[in-house]
C-alpha cells in the first residue's frame, strides 16, 4: 500500500477514538443526570467529580484527535 | 495541503505571524518577534484587567459591573475550598488569574471579528502556550509539596493501604500517573480548543465550495452546514467554558495533593 493512502487510513481509524471517547462523555453525563434525579439534594456537590470524569474520558478522545492530527500532517 | 487546490485550509487560522520585528530579532537563538499569538495574549490581558478593575471599587452595595467580578472570585474562592479545605486559600489569586486568563482567551478567540476584518487569535490552542500554563501549574504543586512536606512529599507514590506485596509495582505507577500530569493538563486545553476551530473551518469550507458549485447544492449541501456552523458556535462557547474549568479544577485538585498529601 501507498504510504500516503496508509497514513490517511490511520487517520480515520483514529476517528473511531473520538466516538469512543462521545460513549464515554455521554456515559459520565448520563449516570450523573440518572442519580441527580434520585437525589437533587446530593447533585450540587458532586458537581466537580463530575468534571473530572468528564475531563478524564474527553482527555482519551483528544489524544485519538492528536493522533490523526500528527499522521496526517507530522508523520512523514 | 487543501491550499494548493483553491480551497480553504483548516490550519492556516493557527499560522503564527510577526507583527512587528523581524527574524533579526532573537534572543540565544530563538526569535522574539511580537506575533499575532502575544498581541492576542496582551488583549486578553488588558481585557481582564479591565473587568477586574471595573469591580475592585469595594461598594458596599455592589453594583452590576462589582456583583459580576466577586461571583467570579466566589466560584473560585468556593473551588478552593471545596477542592483543597481552608489551606487553599492562599491559591485565589493564582487559580483566579488562570480561569479567567483562559476563558477570556478561549472566548476572545470566538468572537465573530472576521466580519470587520480583524482576525482573532487563539493562543490557547498552541501547546507551547498551554504547555507553559501547565508547567507553572506543576512547578507550583512541586515547590509547595516539597518544601511544606521536605522528603515526605513522595508518600504521594504511596496510597493509604497499599498490600505490602503490590509496593514494587503501586509507586511506579503512580510515579508515571504523576509525570503525565503536566502534558494531559496542557494537552486537553489546546487540542479541545484546536479541534474546535478546525470544525469550524471545514464546514464553512463546506458552505463555501458548496455555495459555489450552484444553487442545488448550495440548498442541500450549504445551509444544513451553515445551521450545523451556528450549533457547533453555541457548543464552542461552552467548550470554552469548560474547558477553563476543569484546567482550573484539576489544578486545584493537583495543589491539593501537594497540600494534604493523601
Amino acid at each position: 500500500m501507498d504510504a500516503q493512502a496508509a497514513k490517511l487510513i490511520g487517520a480515520g481509524l483514529a476517528a473511531i477514538g473520538a466516538g469512543m471517547a462521545a460513549i464515554g462523555v455521554g456515559n459520565v453525563f448520563g449516570s450523573f443526570l440518572e442519580s441527580a434525579l434520585r437525589n437533587p439534594g446530593a447533585a450540587d456537590g458532586q458537581q466537580g467529580r463530575l468534571f473530572i470524569g468528564f475531563a478524564a474520558a474527553e482527555l482519551l478522545g483528544l489524544l485519538s484527535f492528536v493522533v490523526a492530527m500528527i499522521l496526517i500532517f507530522v508523520a512523514k | 495541503m487543501a491550499a494548493e487546490q483553491g480551497n480553504v485550509d483548516p490550519m492556516h487560522q493557527f499560522t503564527i505571524e510577526p507583527l512587528f520585528g523581524t527574524d533579526h530579532w532573537a534572543i540565544a537563538g530563538h526569535n522574539i518577534a511580537f506575533t499575532n499569538s502575544a498581541l492576542w495574549m496582551l488583549i486578553s490581558t488588558v481585557a481582564l484587567w479591565v473587568f477586574v478593575a471595573g469591580g475592585m471599587k469595594r461598594e458596599l452595595v455592589p453594583g452590576r459591573w462589582q456583583m459580576a467580578v466577586e461571583s467570579m472570585t466566589g466560584f473560585i474562592d468556593s473551588l478552593l475550598a471545596a477542592n483543597v479545605g481552608p489551606n487553599g486559600k492562599k491559591y485565589v489569586p493564582y487559580i483566579f488569574s488562570l480561569f479567567m486568563f483562559i476563558l477570556f482567551a478561549n472566548i476572545l478567540g470566538l468572537l465573530p471579528l472576521g466580519l470587520v476584518g480583524v482576525h482573532p487569535f487563539t493562543f490557547t490552542s498552541h501547546f507551547t502556550v498551554t504547555g507553559v500554563l501547565a508547567i507553572l501549574s506543576f512547578s507550583i504543586v512541586l515547590i509547595v509539596g516539597l518544601a511544606k512536606h521536605k522528603l515526605h512529599f513522595f508518600s504521594l507514590f504511596v496510597p493509604h493501604g497499599t498490600p505490602v506485596w503490590l509496593l514494587w509495582l503501586i509507586p511506579i505507577i503512580e510515579l508515571i500517573s504523576f509525570l503525565v500530569r503536566p502534558f494531559s493538563l496542557a494537552l486537553r486545553l489546546f487540542v479541545a480548543m484546536m479541534a474546535g476551530h478546525v470544525l469550524l473551518e471545514v464546514l464553512s469550507s463546506f458552505v463555501i465550495t458548496s455555495a459555489n458549485s450552484g444553487v442545488l447544492w448550495g440548498t442541500v449541501v450549504g445551509l444544513p452546514s451553515f445551521i450545523l456552523m451556528i450549533a457547533i458556535c453555541a457548543l464552542e462557547i461552552l467548550v470554552a467554558g469548560i474547558q477553563a474549568y476543569v484546567f482550573a479544577l484539576l489544578t486545584s485538585l493537583y495543589l491539593n495533593d501537594a497540600e494534604n498529601l493523601h
